[in-house]
C-alpha cells in the first residue's frame, strides 16, 4: 500500500454543509462566530495507506508518539480566509508546519489535515518524497496563495 | 555553529555535514545531516510543497 495525494471525498461533500470554516469568516450559517475551526497536521510512514477515501483522523500509520512528536499533529495556522482568484475557490495555511527537536519513529512520506473542531474529519492527503528526521526539524512550507499553487483548489473543469 | 545532536549540542567543526536536494513537480526539497564518526547525529529537511489538491466542480442541467 502507499499514500496516496487527493481532497477527501467526504470533504467535497461536506464543503456543501458548510462543515468547516477554513479561515476566518463571517457569515457562515453553521459558524457564527469569526475565528476559523482548529485544523491539524499530522505525519503518516511510508507504510500507511492514506487517500481520498479517509474521512476521519486516526492514527494507524501515523509517525509513533516518540522522538518529540505527539500523535494527532500539529495545529495549522489559519489567519488567511478563504478566497476567490479568477473562478478557483482557493485556501492555504498561512504558515509552514514545523517540527522541532524531531526523531522520527520511520520514514515518512505524508502529511494529513484534518479538522479538529468539526469530528477530526479529514481534508486532505498530501505526499512528498520519504523522508527521515534525526534529533533536527522538519519544515513544511506552503505554496503562494492563488488559482494556480494554493494548496486546496475548487474550480469548474 | 551549534547542532542539536542525538548527543546533545555538539559544535558543527567536529562532524561531517552532507547536503541534498531534490526538485520536482510535487515539491522542493533540501536536508542536512550531521555525521560523527560515521554514524548520523543530525537530520534536518525542509520541503516546499508545490502540488495543489484540485477538486474540480459542475452543475447538472435540468433535463425534459
Amino acid at each position: 500500500m502507499a499514500n496516496v495525494q487527493g481532497m477527501c471525498s467526504t470533504f467535497k461533500k461536506e464543503l456543501l454543509t458548510a462543515t468547516h470554516a477554513l479561515g476566518p469568516g463571517s457569515g457562515i450559517p453553521a459558524h457564527t462566530v469569526s475565528t476559523p475551526d482548529t485544523v491539524k497536521a499530522a505525519l503518516y510512514l511510508v507504510t500507511a495507506s492514506r487517500g481520498v477515501a479517509d474521512t476521519v483522523y486516526n492514527t494507524t500509520g501515523e509517525l509513533a508518539g516518540t522522538g518529540n512528536y505527539t500523535q494527532g499533529g500539529i495545529a495549522v495556522t489559519m489567519a488567511t480566509a478563504p478566497s476567490v482568484d479568477g473562478t478557483t475557490g482557493i485556501f492555504t495555511p498561512s504558515a509552514s508546519l514545523v517540527w522541532n527537536n524531531l526523531t522520527s519513529s520511520g520514514a515518512f512520506d505524508c502529511v494529513v489535515l484534518y479538522n479538529s473542531s468539526q469530528g477530526d474529519k479529514e481534508i486532505s492527503v498530501h505526499t512528498f518524497g520519504s523522508q527521515t528526521i534525526t534529533a533536527g526539524t522538519l519544515t513544511l512550507t506552503m505554496p503562494a496563495n492563488a488559482a494556480a499553487t494554493a494548496l486546496i483548489r475548487i474550480g469548474t473543469a | 555553529m551549534i547542532v542539536k545532536a542525538t548527543k546533545g549540542d555538539m559544535d558543527d567543526s567536529l562532524l561531517e555535514k552532507k547536503t541534498g536536494e531534490i526538485d520536482n513537480e510535487n515539491e522542493h526539497m533540501t536536508w542536512v545531516e550531521y555525521w560523527l564518526d560515521g554514524e548520523l547525529v543530525h537530520r534536518s529537511a525542509h520541503i516546499d510543497l508545490k502540488r495543489p489538491i484540485f477538486s474540480d466542480t459542475g452543475v447538472g442541467g435540468f433535463s425534459g
